[in-house]
Order: C-alpha cells, then sequence, then structure tokens
C-alpha cells in the first residue's frame, strides 16, 4: 500500500512552496496540493482539495493544512472523498517534511505518525 | 411551518441583508480578522440567490443547493460553517419540516464541523441562543440582538480571531453578526413561526 501526501494552504504560492520543498526528498512520493480559491485568492476551496486527493497516485493520504478553516473543508472533503485520508493537526511546514521524509525511506504509518505527534500545534 | 416559497423568502432575505452590510461586515472582521467577511458572504449569497431562481421542486432541495453554493464559493471558514448548517437542515428536511427540528440539526453540525461549543465569540454564540428560542416559542428580535451583542466582551477561541487572544474583547464577532441578520430575515419572513 503507498503513502501520498496532500497540502492544503490558504494561499497558492505557501502550498507550492511546501510541494516544492517536501519533493526534493521525497521523489518517489505522490506529492499534490490545493492552495487558495477556486478565484486564486486567500483561503480554501473544497474542490481543489477533491482534486488534489483524486490527483494523489497513492492508495492512502496523509493531508496536512495551515490554518483552522482548511480544516474544515478537509474534512467535508474526506467525507465526500471514497479515498482513506489521514489529517493531522501538525505545524504544516516541519509535518510534511517530517512524513515526506521518512515515507519515501518507506517507513510505515504507525511510525510516520509516531514522528509527527510531538508536531502537534492545533 | 416551512414552505419552498417561504424559505426561498427567508434565504432571499437574508442575502438581500448581507449584500446592504457587506463593508460593515469586512469592517468587524478587520480588527478581529482578515477583513474579508462581507465579501466571502455576498460572493457565497449571490451564488445562492442563483442557485433559488427558479425556486427548486423541494425543501430538501432549497436547502441543498443553498448549502452547495455557499460550500463551493464564499472561500472563509463561514463557507464550511454555513454551508453544514444547510446541508443538516437539508437531511433533516426529509422527514419533518419543523423549524426548530432543523435548526437544533444545523447547530449540531456547526458545533462538529468548526469544534466549538457557546462562549467562544463566533457565530455559535448567536445560533445556540435563537435556537432554545425558537424551541421554546419566544424567538424574538430582541433575543437576536441580545446573542450578537453578546459577543462583544468574549475571548475568541476559535477561528482567526483566537490568535489575538485576549485583544479580541471589545470587537463584535462577524460571523455573529451575519447569523443575526439570518435570523433577522427569519423574523420578517411571513408565515414561518
Ligand atoms: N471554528 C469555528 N467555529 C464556529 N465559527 C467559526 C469558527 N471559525 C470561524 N468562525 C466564524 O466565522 C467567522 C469568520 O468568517 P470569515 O471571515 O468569512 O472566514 P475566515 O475567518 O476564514 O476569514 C467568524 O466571525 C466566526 O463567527
Ligand atoms: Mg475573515
Amino acid at each position: 500500500m503507498s503513502l501520498g501526501i496532500v497540502i492544503v494552504s490558504h494561499v497558492p504560492e505557501i502550498a507550492l512552496g511546501v510541494q516544492r520543498l517536501v519533493e526534493q526528498v521525497a521523489k518517489d512520493v505522490s506529492v499534490t496540493i490545493a492552495g487558495g480559491t477556486d478565484e486564486q485568492q486567500v483561503g480554501t476551496s473544497m474542490a481543489k482539495i477533491m482534486k488534489a486527493f483524486d490527483q494523489n497516485t497513492a492508495d492512502e493520504i496523509l493531508a496536512f493544512y495551515d490554518l483552522g478553516s482548511a480544516k474544515m473543508n478537509l474534512e467535508m472533503a474526506i467525507e465526500m472523498s471514497e479515498k482513506t485520508v489521514h489529517l493531522y493537526d501538525t505545524a504544516l511546514i516541519e509535518s510534511a517534511y517530517t512524513a515526506a521524509s521518512l515515507l519515501q525511506a518507506a517507513v510505515p504509518l504507525t511510525d510516520v505518525e509516531a514522528q509527527l505527534a510531538p508536531l502537534k500545534i492545533k | 411551518m416551512l414552505t419552498v416559497e417561504n424559505t426561498v423568502a427567508w434565504i432571499d432575505q437574508f442575502a438581500d441583508q448581507i449584500e446592504a452590510k457587506q463593508s460593515y461586515l469586512s469592517e468587524l472582521d478587520t480588527p478581529i480578522g482578515d477583513a474579508d467577511h462581507g465579501g466571502n458572504m455576498v460572493r457565497g449569497l449571490v451564488a445562492v440567490k442563483a442557485a433559488l431562481n427558479p425556486a427548486p421542486a423541494d425543501l430538501t432541495k432549497v436547502f441543498q443547493a443553498t448549502a452547495m453554493a455557499l460550500i463551493s464559493k464564499v472561500g472563509g471558514a463561514s463557507g464550511p460553517l454555513y454551508g453544514t448548517a444547510f446541508l443538516e437542515m437539508a437531511k433533516q428536511s426529509k422527514t419533518d419540516t419543523d423549524l426548530e427540528t432543523l435548526l437544533a440539526a444545523a447547530l449540531a453540525g456547526i458545533e462538529k464541523r468548526g469544534g466549538a461549543t457557546t462562549g467562544d465569540k463566533t457565530l455559535i454564540d448567536v445560533w445556540a441562543p435563537v435556537v432554545s428560542a425558537v424551541q421554546a416559542g419566544k424567538l424574538t428580535q430582541a433575543v437576536v440582538d441580545d446573542a450578537v451583542a453578546s459577543t462583544e466582551p468574549m475571548v475568541a477561541k476559535k477561528g482567526r480571531a483566537s490568535y489575538l487572544g485576549e485583544r479580541s474583547v471589545g470587537h463584535l464577532d462577524p460571523g455573529a453578526v451575519s447569523s443575526g441578520y439570518l435570523f433577522t430575515a427569519l423574523l420578517a419572513t411571513e408565515g414561518i413561526l
């Protein structure tokens, strides 16, 4: 079973930037993003999140987000998606980077989650 | 009792009020937020009005169309929150059309979606007392106004205002104010209460 990463940010450029950062250490991990609203404004879009889930080639997804309202749209997208998505209330950049490094090294999910636990900030 | 006609009239009236108060809502969102609540809500409700014209065939579809427009167009936290509220009313309306049951389901949905409770300085501080008043058959404009005003001295615990901590005191919560308009429109719509 493969694990992928979805990054959700209020700002398109933040999502792109985090993707760029983590892909450097995880060239074999599917990393897809949902940044900003449908109009590329600051905010989040459930449709964009659904698309990031669909585009992700992994069987299961680890999702990371920046601020609280991104979580609400993420949870709605998770309820509507067929894929299994694990959602983390952790510091976005550090935890996405941690997960990416570990997934590239084929570390199992339970061990990845153990390393994410201390990064919980919300 | 809720019908397609009076529910569409209620939501249209809410939309008109939001459009009229767009800049005030964003002003409220400036000291304790990111100044977009008016714009967010207008974007959503313009889409809602379009989705309700012509009126959907039944009450469930009225609530569904409203929810989907809000979820896809609002952009801010208020989108999933109001969207979930209307989605829960859509679900509940399949078994009954009682306003109090529908509003209670909506409130439970908002609480679940945002993880906030009464006293956190959010729109829940308007929804909770209004739902209780409707259940007691005692909803008045004063109940709505008092609920909105109650958010001013509160410390924000959820949403963007929470990053300000104690400094959020002394400001009305923008989402509470927009929810106040929803219930003012409800009171003003003939034949619902
Ligand atoms: N977790 C939450 N639970 C309940 N209501 C919330 C929550 N987060 C934010 N709100 C409400 O949303 C309003 C802000 O909406 P808006 O400005 O449109 O979104 P954003 O905060 O994303 O910019 C707040 O005034 C508050 O009433
Ligand atoms: Mg805002």
